[in-house]
């Protein structure tokens, strides 16, 4: 979990900010699959429930000197009972709660992990509902104004993507990137840093030894 | 959740979820199942709904304290000893991903009817009101053996034979006072009462170094917390599971367990029958089948509003207050926390006292800790029993952990950890470095 300001290419003034996402939505909506093609641009069809990597992290650039990295959290399959830990809604500043537009029952679903952000998550948190599997458009069973009016209702960001052919992905994590609190995240980086410790470093060994 | 698993695990208590997640990075089927609807078991902490809920049922939490999600009081009060083995089982697994840690400011001793930090550097040791100028000079030289002392080094070992020589006899051959022995049992090698004296001077000289060694590693106290509660530990390692296969169920009381030939076979749940060879539990799940270690802890959460008098204003600190100074078989413990390691909201700190109890007035049995911590805004009071397994699961494939113990730290949970770890798989834990990011990606078929 780092954060610090970049000073590539000797621009003092670029600016790097980290944001966590978390994915919600039904099992089998492709969750997994719309970070692969942003993380990785690439996607398999038959992709098998998630395993292995659920912490992934892709920078994206928003404009000249401001670059956005997104840790984002995948559901390791504990959506499926609904027994995610209140530890992956902890600080979490975006969310994508995907549905599928072929799949009446998959926006009811999404509505419910809505509710879920509303009472877990902080208040301040970017969410957007996201309907994947544009690429089924002649199988479609949510038309596009009914989820956008739902949206709308409740001020989230609507989007539709495709997964299997990359339409619209990158365009609905940089539309979220754009509406993260970046100022405020700027000025807390810094700060944070000093007040925890690191697990993962080792200590010098002649430094600090007790004499009591 | 219907089908066959390697092995099912019934609560997501601490010693529950880090099985969960070993068994599954080892590659088994691990299907996790709580009944309750959140993570933690004994081991969670609650916002205070749910602690109001749980020991106050009458008196419903109504905003009082400022928001209710803002607080996660510990169940369990304990700190991670820094250089102990949970430290090193979440260094090992990469559990540190999904949590930040915070030191605890200070380890402070009851002494004379007033707190005293344990000395964690040399200038603190120099002004420590702890002991006298003589004394400080043996115990520096005791230290000093301690820290010198190498198994393999004859010449270091000072005549002694630490595993004939008993504790008493070695706190005797440097000179050490009646409290200085209090100080160096209780408050380093957080030993709970004296039983420790007569016994050989071995793990007493472990746990000294464990000691040493975590205050050595950043500095102010031995003791590491997690931002946002003990809770996020069970949590952290059922997440890992979960990335690595494991299957996790909340909300799902066990209907029915089954058994083939008197061993475990499966569980039946609202949601089906889920069979495996192999079950891990807490001691809720097979009443029949453990037994009270004949030991109760009183526990009792206290909400303040002002730090601990005489911390120098801690935010965050361990008291112990040893049960000779009082008059007890066994030590009081403080574990106090504050906004600063977001488990309450601001301007609030959380007081956890707790003991073994001795007499059929627990309540009154805290009376000096109460003095210790000051005025109170509110107590939530709460006695545990301590259980532990009859038998060691070889026969019916049933393996139960213990409960979790009054002891200030993680170093007997993570004990049971490595049997019960042990008794499932035939072999002892080798922590292996868990794939990097980039490894697990790869893993995934991401790169």
């Amino acid at each position: 979990m780092s954060s610090n300001t970049a000073t590539e290419h000797g621009q003092s003034a670029m600016r790097f900010a980290q944001f966590k996402l978390v994915l919600l939505g039904e099992s089998a909506v492709g969750k997994s699959s719309i970070v692969h093609r942003f993380v990785k641009d690439s996607f398999t069809d038959s992709r098998e429930s998630t395993i292995g990597a659920a912490f992934l992290t892709q920078t994206i650039q928003i404009d000249a000197n401001t670059t956005v990295k997104f840790e984002i959290w995948d559901t390791a399959g504990q959506e499926r009972y609904r027994s995610l830990a209140s530890m992956y809604y902890r600080n979490a500043q975006a969310a994508l709660v995907v549905f599928d537009i072929t799949q009446e029952s998959s926006l009811d679903k999404a509505k419910y992990w809505i509710k879920e952000l509303q009472k877990q998550a902080s208040s301040g948190i970017v969410i957007a509902l996201v309907g994947n599997k544009l690429d089924l458009e002649e199988e479609r069973k949510i038309s596009k104004d009914e989820a956008q009016a739902f949206a709308n209702e409740l001020g989230l960001m609507y989007a539709e993507v495709s997964a299997k052919t990359g339409e619209k992905v990158k365009d609905c994590f940089k539309d979220i990137a754009l509406k993260l609190p970046l100022e405020e995240k700027l000025s807390q980086q810094g700060q944070r840093r000093r007040r925890t410790v690191d697990l993962n470093q080792r200590p010098s060994t002649n430094e600090q030894q007790c004499a009591c | 959740m219907e089908g066959d698993y390697d092995v099912i695990v019934l609560g997501t208590g601490l010693t529950e979820c880090i099985l969960s997640g070993l068994l599954s990075i080892d590659g088994k089927k691990v299907l996790h199942i709580d009944k309750q609807d959140y993570y933690g078991g004994e081991s969670a902490s609650l916002n205070l709904t749910q602690l109001y809920s749980k020991f106050k049922p009458s008196k419903p939490y109504s905003d009082q304290f400022g928001k209710d999600r803002d607080w996660c009081v510990d169940l369990i009060p304990k700190f991670l000893m820094s250089n102990g083995e949970l430290t090193n089982i979440l260094v090992h697994t990469d559990v540190t991903r999904y949590m930040e840690f915070k030191q605890i400011s200070g380890s402070y001793v009851y002494r004379g009817g007033r707190i005293a930090k344990v000395p964690s550097n040399q200038t603190e040791a120099i002004s420590s009101p702890l002991m006298g100028f003589f004394e400080k000079r043996r115990m520096k030289n005791f230290l000093e053996f301690i820290i010198k002392y190498k198994e393999d080094e004859v010449s270091t070992h000072g005549g002694v034979d630490l595993d004939k020589i008993t504790m008493d006899e070695l706190y005797n051959k440097y000179g050490l006072e009646r409290g200085t022995k209090d100080f160096i049992g209780h408050a380093m090698a957080l030993w709970s009462n004296d039983d420790y004296l007569s016994q050989p001077a071995r793990e007493t000289y472990d746990r000294i170094v464990l000691y040493l060694g975590s205050v050595a590693r950043y500095g102010k106290s031995p003791y590491i917390y997690p931002l946002y509660g003990l809770g996020e530990l069970p949590q952290g390692f059922a997440r890992l599971s979960a990335i690595y296969g494991g299957t996790f169920m909340l909300d799902t009381p066990i209907e029915e367990v089954l058994y083939e030939d008197g061993k475990f076979a499966g569980v039946k749940t609202k949601e089906g029958v889920a069979k495996a060879p192999v079950v891990i539990a807490d001691p809720t799940y097979f009443p029949e089948k453990v037994k009270s270690t004949g030991q109760k802890v009183i526990r009792a959460m206290c909400i303040l509003d002002h730090p601990i008098p005489n911390t120098s204003d801690a935010d965050s600190a361990q008291i112990i207050i040893p049960q000779n100074q009082v008059g007890r078989k066994n030590d009081i413990y403080i574990a106090t926390v504050s906004s600063a390691h977001n488990i309450c909201a601001k301007g609030y700190y959380l007081a956890i006292i707790s003991t073994i109890i001795e007499t059929d007035k627990p309540h009154l049995e805290l009376e000096p800790a109460f003095k210790v911590i000051g005025a109170t805004k509110d107590v939530l009071m709460g006695i545990a029993e301590l259980y532990e397994p009859i038998e060691d699961g070889s026969k019916d494939h049933i393996y139960i952990s213990k409960s979790y113990d009054p002891s200030s730290h993680f170093e007997s949970t993570t004990d049971d950890v490595k049997d019960i770890y042990k008794r499932v798989t035939g072999h002892d834990l080798v922590l292996k470095k868990r794939a990097t990011v980039e490894e697990e990606a790869e893993l995934a078929g991401l790169s």
